[in-house]
């Protein structure tokens, strides 16, 4: 799962659409508005609903369109990384880059990297799926 | 419940031919929520966008999801579309099955099978969207233009012309740019000051424009349609007011200094205009050579002189902060420096010299008065290489791109060389002839054709002095055999590269830039003039090199962006803002601590279980840009970011996890 920032990183994956270039298959992206909007909760609900692998990508630091929401980003990532490596998340499933909005190639070779990483740790250790008391019960006809 | 929509495009072949747009829909009509799903060959076409509104009506939806292109490119469009059938055009959602999926893969079941996880995700996230309004913002009707060149006169006076106030900052002493250096311009022939001059005196005598000349932008915030800019203008030392342009201070002055305006050819005094023309025709006082700053108050000469007494030794700069609805970039460019080539002499040969020199050598207002004189011995030289693609088209000294305006300027020299020095030769050493443009073909054909210049392909391996003249070693590679010129003169077509301070510069505004560091427009075909922060414009070769024709037409295009920016009666509030509910806050401000923006504040609310008054955070709707980052550190799950909000996107990651459950285990 791709976490992208819509003014650089999620443009950047764009371009690498428009220039054509290839990377694997296996990533799918939620688009946000700054990388600064992603929540720790939604990279530790990622491992816990059965993904693999987490990037999350921002704007290169002083690029950030909303000033500085990119260095909070930077502050928090590591720091989700080392609480989940204590539950047992290897620290290589989580990637936290800057990727610009020119950067397609740069794009490319972190999801590639990421998934390179990810194949060689293998499939994460998955729990029974359970339904997320966090989320709203207007989810469950989803479930069926 | 939630009647969704779903509508897969096939883009033509682009999405089509890798995805199988058929079974997207088919798997997007099981999907929860879902009513409806079709696919069809061009979805934003007109007959796409009718298709979408008969569906809305015929199955009675209340929200759509278009898998197709980049949001980037086409949420705009169906926002709209669907806001004609009486929806919230922010109950759209768009699927990125073309630039994430179908033009990165080419496997036609993997991409097929991400194609259909994506449309899943946006289907999920959907459900919980929820109409969104927007509020009315005014717009400040005054714009900045940043540079004074072509570019920035050009939209200046458009912008002015259209009855909005101009202020155009300039770095320099005087406005005028790259183009006041150049002689004649390709393919026409026209004298550069004689097409430019006139536009300058038209910029200095608007009652709409005002010109900040040695002046530079140090600040920027705010965002479209208010920004507030700092711009900081440098002590002239000079009283504008009281300044008649007489031009003795400079007569008299005695110390002298290489000209940046001659590019090293001519010199100039320490106080100085920089060229005849200029305007504001006042000059400044260069303190870095004046004797005045040097030995502490000494020399005077130029106050002496001054009769109407404008000379001020002790004026301080002055910083402005000011408001514009909008701000057209046209900082132009840089050329190469050719010191950095070792093997065509490291800038060491006088009589090797750049584009930009030999513009200065021809030029009849230039240090030679316009004769064409060697710089070493002041000879008239004989036999003229010119080299193109010097840098340019040349990753390895940093520029893998064409510098467009070589291969035009260089024909253009080697005609005015034999039009000076009749019985000159011209050998032009050139990697591939870019003539494209109005009459710039037939113009390099006449070069060669009429004034006899010997066009060799291949690059110059080396260049040295031997005996009073120039060995240029290259290659013939058409021929394929080396070749050695011995030349009185080179003329180098140094790459033209973004300014250096280009990223310092789009940092200020939050703009990108790309990877050689020319400024990024919003979309390199649909959106050429605009960049990603709304409400800045671009205009000429700090975007890209560009010639002059390219240059004026950017430059009209951001002006009548502005134009139409500024005919609006007011801008619409950005919708995606946060929100926060106030019943569940605990009022640790943590948002408060984060925001980048300063738009959440503490206040006070009524608690209803106690019915006194408690404090809450409480978001400033006109400040919030919508970035989330408060979202993300509120402990108590307070904080909603509407568009983004935590349901949205954790739908997203469950949707996915729920199709795929058991696989791959």
């Amino acid at each position: 799962m791709a976490f992208l920032c819509n003014w650089c990183s999620y443009a950047g994956a764009d371009l690498a659409g428009s220039s054509r270039m290839s990377y694997p298959a296996n990533v799918r992206v939620v688009r946000v508005p700054c990388s600064g909007r992603v929540n720790p909760m939604f990279v530790m609900q990622c491992f816990k609903r059965g993904f693999d692998g987490v990037l999350i990508a921002g704007c290169h630091p002083g690029d950030c369109h909303y000033a500085k929401g990119n260095f909070y980003a930077r502050r928090r990532m590591p720091l989700v990384q080392e609480l989940l490596g204590y539950l047992g998340v290897e620290p290589g499933r989580i990637r936290f880059d800057w990727v610009s909005a020119s950067e397609s190639g740069r794009f490319a070779q972190v999801v590639a990297d990421l998934t390179e990483a990810v194949r060689s740790l293998g499939p994460y250790g998955r729990p029974a799926p359970i339904a997320s008391p966090t989320l709203p019960t207007e989810l469950e006809p989803v479930h069926e | 419940m939630a009647r969704t929509g779903v509508f897969v495009c096939w883009c033509g072949s682009n999405i089509a031919k890798t995805v199988d747009v058929e079974r997207v829909a088919a798997e997007a009509a099981t999907m929860p929520g879902v009513a409806h799903a079709s696919h069809y060959k061009y979805m934003c076409s007109e007959p796409g966008q009718v298709l979408v509104r008969q569906a809305i009506a015929e199955h009675r939806l209340d929200r759509i999801v278009v898998a197709a292109c980049s949001p980037r490119l086409h949420e705009p469009t169906f926002r709209k579309c669907i806001a004609q059938t009486g929806l919230n055009p922010f109950m759209a959602e768009m699927a990125n099955i073309r630039e994430h999926c179908s033009w990165v893969h080419a496997d036609r079941d993997t991409a097929t099978a991400k194609a259909i996880d994506l449309t899943r995700m946006a289907t999920a996230r959907i459900r919980r969207n929820e109409p969104l309004s927007q509020t009315e913002i005014p717009i400040t009707k005054k714009a900045l233009v940043v540079g004074g060149g072509i570019a920035g006169i050009q939209a200046a006076l458009d912008i002015a012309e259209a009855g909005y106030q101009v202020t155009l900052v300039e770095r320099t002493p005087s406005i005028g740019g790259r183009m006041a250096q150049y002689d004649k311009t390709f393919p026409t022939l026209d004298c550069a000051a004689c097409i430019l001059t006139p536009k300058m005196v038209e910029c200095g005598s608007n009652p709409g424009i005002r010109i900040l000349s040695y002046a530079e932008v140090e600040e920027v915030s705010g965002f479209v349609g208010n920004f507030e800019v700092k711009i900081r203008r440098r002590a002239r030392s000079v009283d504008m007011e009281k300044c008649t342009g007489c031009g003795i201070c400079y007569e008299k002055c005695p110390v002298k200094v290489s000209s940046e305006f001659e590019a090293g050819l001519g010199k100039r005094k320490a106080i100085y205009v920089p060229f005849p023309q200029a305007v504001p025709n006042v000059p400044v006082i260069d303190r870095e050579h004046c004797t005045y700053y040097i030995k502490k108050g000494r020399c005077r000469i130029c106050e002496k002189f001054c009769a109407p007494g404008a000379i001020q030794f002790e004026e301080q700069d002055e910083i402005l902060t000011e408001t514009f609805g909008a701000i057209v970039m046209a900082t132009g460019f840089d050329t190469w420096d050719q010191s950095k080539l070792g093997e065509y002499g490291g800038g060491q040969l006088p009589d090797v010299i750049s584009g930009l020199q030999f513009e200065r050598l021809v030029n009849s207002s230039g240090p030679t008065s316009g004769k064409v004189l060697r710089p070493s011995d002041g000879r008239e030289p004989k036999t003229v290489v010119f080299v193109a693609c010097v840098g340019s088209r040349d990753p390895a000294h940093g520029h893998p791109y064409c510098s467009k305006v070589c291969c035009m300027y260089t024909a253009k020299h080697a005609l005015l060389l034999k039009e000076k020095v009749p019985d000159a030769k011209a050998y032009i050493f050139y990697m591939d002839i870019r003539a494209n443009g109005k009459g710039y073909e037939e113009f390099v054909q006449r070069v060669v054709e009429r004034y006899d210049a010997t066009y060799v392909r291949g690059r110059v391996s080396r260049i040295y002095s031997l005996d009073g003249h120039l060995v240029v070693k290259g290659a013939d590679t058409l021929l394929g055999i080396p070749v050695e010129v011995q030349a009185d003169m080179v003329v180098l077509a140094t790459a033209m590269e973004p300014r250096a301070d280009a990223k310092e510069m789009a940092r200020k505004l939050g703009m990108s830039t790309d990877q050689d560091l020319w400024f990024t427009e919003a979309h390199p075909k649909l959106r050429p003039v605009e960049v990603l922060t709304a409400g800045v414009f671009l205009a000429g070769a700090c975007q890209y090199p560009k010639d002059i024709p390219d240059t004026v037409a950017q430059a009209s295009g951001a002006a009548a962006k502005v134009v139409d920016l500024f005919s609006k009666p007011h801008l619409l509030s950005e919708p995606m803002i946060a929100g926060v509910d106030e019943q569940n806050c605990v009022a640790c401000l943590l948002c408060k601590e984060v925001c980048p923006f300063t738009a959440i504040e503490a206040a006070e609310a009524i608690d209803p279980a106690t019915r006194k008054p408690r404090a809450v955070a409480r978001v400033n709707e006109g400040l919030c840009h919508g970035c989330g980052t408060c979202v993300a550190a509120c402990r108590s799950a307070s904080i909603r970011l509407r568009g983004f909000s935590d349901d949205q996107i954790l739908l997203q990651l469950e949707s996915l996890a729920l199709a795929h459950a058991g696989e791959g285990d």
